[in-house]
C-alpha cells in the first residue's frame, strides 16, 4: 500500500486525484496512505441518470464523435432542396394549381412544399436511428460498453431517437426557413411546422430503431427501403388524395407518413382541421411504442 | 492499513444461470473480500464468462443468490454498475473516438464531472503508458494498446471492484506482461480484482484465492498453494523416452509405486514428493529415459488433474 508515493511509479490516478481534491501539503501523504479507506466512492450523479439524462449522455458522446462531420450532416438538408426546386418549382409550372386541404385553387409548388418538409424530418430522422444504430450495435459494439456503465436499455433507446430527431429538426427547421425564402409559406399556422417535424421524426426515428434491432446484416436494411420509398411517394406528398380510388384512398389514409403530410400541409396552407389532433396523436403513439420496443430488443439482445 | 475484518463484496449462494435448456453456470457458492484479487480459472465453455457477466449486472441471474456490494443486481443493477470497472472478455472501445476521447466520454456514462474525468483521463492514459497516443484513433492501437485502454477506461470511475474477463488472452508475451505489471499495481494499491483466465501462470502471480470451474460448476476453491498441494504432489517429475518404448516404459513405471502417474503421447509425469529419489526407483527397474526434468508442481498440474485434458473447443 505504501508504494502509492513511490517515484518511478506512474500514479495511479483515484489516490492522486482523491488527495489533490480534499488536502494539500503535508495531510496529503496520509490521505494517499489510507486511500482505501473510504466507505463509498463517488459514484456520481445517479439521480440524475435514473431521471433521463442517461439519454442525454449518449447525445453528447454523438455530439463528439461526430463534430468533425457536421457537413455530413447539412447536406443531409440538399436532397429534400432539389425535390422542391426540380418538383415544386420545375414541374409546377406544367400542373398549374391545385385543390388545396380546403378546396381553394394553390400553386403546385405551395402544395407540395409541406408534404417535402415531412419527407425531410422522417428521412433525417431514419438515416441516423437505423444504418448508424446497427453500426453501433453489431459493429461498434457501442451499446455493450454502455450499458456495463449505470445506462439502461430505455436510455440507450431515447438517447439514440433523441439524436436522429435532433438531425430530423435540424432538416425541418432549414427546409422551412427555405419555403418562408420563397414565399411558400402563407399563414401564421406554419409556426406550428417546426414542432410538428419533430413529432413526425419522433415517429419515424423510434420505429426506425425498433425495426433496426431486428436486422440480422446489411441486407435487410433493404426492407427499410421497401417501406420509405413507397411512403414518400404515395403519402399524397406530390398530388391530393382524391387522385386515388376510394379503397386505395383508405389505405393510404392508414399510413404514418400520411398524417405527419397532411398536419403540415393543412397547417402551411392555413386550412388547420380538428382532426390534426388525432393525427399528431397516432404519431406520438407511434413514436412511444417504437421507444418500447427498441429498449425492450436492445435488453433481450445484449442483457441475456 | 486496509481494514483488518473481512468486507464481502459479492456474495453467491446457488448462483445459477440457464440459457433455455443449456446451464451455463449450474449453482456454485463463493465470496469475494475487499482488496483481495479473486480468480476464476477454466477451459472456454466453463461458465467464467457467464459469472461474470452476473457480477457485472448485464446477465440475470437465473437462480441462486447473488449479492453484490450489499445490492440485488436486478433490483440495484444501476447503483452497482456506477461502482464497478469492467474488463470484457472483446474490446468494446468506442472506434468512432481518440483514445482520450474514449475516457472522458465513458466517465459521462457514469455521471461524473467533466473537470474530474478530464483530470482522471490524463492520469489512467500515464498509467497505462498511453500518454503519447492520446490522440490517436483506436484502430492503429497494438491488441497489447487496446487492453490497456479499456483497462484505464474500467478504472474512470474509480470502482469499489475490477471485473476483468480474460485480461490478456490473444496478446504476445511481452504486452502480457506490461498488462500484469499495471494488473499487479492496482492490486498493491488495494483494488480489489475479479479476474477470468485460462492461464495458469497469470492465475499465479496475480490471484490470492481461485476458484476452477469445470463444465458450469467450481471443481475447486483455495489459495493456489492450497489448491496445489490438495490436487497434486510437491514435485513433478517428467519423462521422455524413444517412441518404441514409450508405452512399455509406462507400463512399467505403473508397476513401480503408490504415486500417480500419467502418460501423455510423448512424456511421463510422475507426482511425486521427492523427484529425484523417484528418479533413482525409475533407473532402478533398468529403465533409461531419454530425458529426465523434475519441477515444483504447479498450477497448471492442478488445472489438468481437475478438467482433464479432453479438448474443449
Amino acid at each position: 500500500m505504501s508504494d502509492v508515493s513511490r517515484g518511478d511509479d506512474p500514479p495511479y490516478p483515484p489516490v492522486r486525484a482523491r488527495s489533490q481534491a480534499i488536502v494539500s501539503g503535508a495531510r496529503a501523504e496520509t490521505v494517499i496512505r489510507s486511500g482505501y479507506q473510504r466507505v463509498l466512492p463517488p459514484v456520481g450523479d445517479l439521480r440524475r441518470l435514473k431521471s433521463g439524462a442517461g439519454s442525454l449522455r449518449l447525445i453528447e458522446r454523438h455530439v463528439r464523435a461526430y463534430r468533425h462531420l457536421w457537413l455530413v450532416f447539412a447536406s443531409g438538408i440538399t436532397e429534400p432542396l432539389f425535390y422542391l426546386l426540380s418538383i415544386g418549382i420545375g414541374l409546377g409550372v406544367l400542373v398549374g394549381k391545385v385543390p388545396g386541404p380546403g378546396g381553394q385553387l394553390v400553386p403546385y409548388r405551395e402544395f407540395v412544399a409541406p408534404g417535402l418538409l415531412a419527407v425531410s424530418a422522417m428521412n433525417g430522422a431514419m438515416y441516423d436511428s437505423t444504418f448508424n444504430v446497427f453500426f453501433r450495435l453489431k459493429y461498434d459494439k457501442l451499446y455493450d460498453a454502455v450499458l456495463a456503465t449505470p445506462i439502461r436499455p430505455l436510455q440507450v433507446a431515447l438517447g439514440e431517437i433523441g439524436w436522429a430527431l435532433l438531425r430530423g429538426v435540424l432538416y425541418a427547421v432549414a427546409f422551412t426557413l427555405v419555403m418562408a425564402i420563397m414565399g411558400l409559406v402563407t399563414s401564421w399556422w406554419a409556426l406550428l411546422a417546426v414542432p410538428v417535424a419533430v413529432v413526425i421524426g419522433f415517429a419515424f426515428a423510434a420505429a426506425g430503431m425498433a425495426a433496426t434491432t431486428y436486422m440480422r446484416s446489411w441486407q435487410d436494411f433493404d426492407y427499410v427501403i421497401l417501406v420509405s420509398v413507397p411512403l414518400f411517394l404515395f403519402s399524397t406528398t406530390f398530388y391530393p388524395l382524391s387522385v386515388y380510388p376510394r379503397v386505395v384512398g383508405v389505405i393510404v389514409e392508414c399510413t404514418p407518413l400520411y398524417q405527419g403530410v397532411t398536419l403540415l400541409r393543412d397547417l402551411v396552407l392555413g386550412a388547420p382541421g380538428p382532426d390534426l389532433i388525432w393525427r399528431a396523436a397516432y404519431l406520438v403513439v407511434m413514436g412511444v411504442a417504437g421507444v418500447a420496443l427498441a429498449a425492450r430488443r436492445i435488453a433481450r439482445l445484449l442483457l441475456p | 492499513m486496509l481494514r483488518r475484518v473481512p468486507e464481502v463484496l459479492v456474495r453467491a449462494r446457488g448462483l445459477t444461470k440457464r440459457f433455455g435448456a443449456f446451464t451455463a453456470v449450474d449453482g456454485i457458492d463463493f465470496d469475494l473480500f475487499r482488496g483481495e484479487a479473486f480468480g476464476f480459472l477454466g477451459p472456454n465453455g466453463a461458465g467464467k464468462s457467464s459469472t461474470m457477466r452476473m457480477i457485472g449486472c448485464v446477465s440475470p441471474p437465473t437462480s441462486g443468490e447473488l449479492t453484490i456490494l450489499g445490492g440485488d443486481p436486478v433490483r440495484d443493477g444501476v447503483a452497482i454498475r456506477g461502482r464497478l470497472g469492467v474488463v470484457p472478455q472483446e474490446d468494446t472501445l468506442d472506434i468512432e473516438l481518440t483514445v482520450r476521447e474514449n475516457l472522458l466520454v465513458y466517465g459521462r456514462y457514469f455521471g461524473l464531472p467533466r473537470k474530474l474525468i478530464a483530470e482522471r483521463a490524463d492520469q489512467l492514459l500515464e498509467f497505462v503508458q498511453l500518454t503519447d497516443r492520446a490522440d490517436s484513433k483506436v484502430d492503429p492501437l497494438s491488441g497489447g494498446m487496446k487492453r490497456r485502454l479499456v483497462i484505464a477506461r474500467s478504472l474512470v470511475n474509480d470502482p469499489d471492484i475490477l471485473i476483468l474477463d480474460e485480461p490478456t488472452t490473444g496478446l504476445d508475451p511481452q504486452a502480457r506482461h506490461v498488462v500484469w505489471d499495471r494488473l499487479y499495481r492496482l492490486k498493491q494499491r488495494g483494488v480489489t480484482l475479479i479476474l477470468t483466465t485460462h492461464y495458469m501462470d497469470e492465475a499465479e502471480q496475480l490471484c490470492d484465492r481461485l476458484v476452477v470451474m469445470d463444465r458450469a460448476r467450481i471443481a475447486a476453491a483455495g489459495t493456489p498453494r492450497e489448491l496445489i498441494e490438495a490436487y497434486s504432489s510437491p514435485e513433478v517429475l517428467e519423462l521422455r523416452f524413444a517412441p518404441e518404448v514409450h508405452e512399455a516404459a509406462a507400463e512399467k513405471i505403473k508397476d513401480l509405486g503408490t504415486e500417480r502417474i500419467e502418460a501423455t503421447a510423448d512424456r511421463i509425469m510422475l507426482y511425486v514428493d521427492d523427484g529425484d529419489e523417484a528418479l533413482e526407483r525409475v533407473r532402478g527397474t533398468g529403465l533409461e529415459p531419454l530425458a529426465s526434468f523434475v519441477r515444483r508442481s504447479t498450477l497448471e498440474d492442478v488445472f489438468l488433474r481437475l478438467t482433464g485434458r479432453r479438448l474443449i473447443d
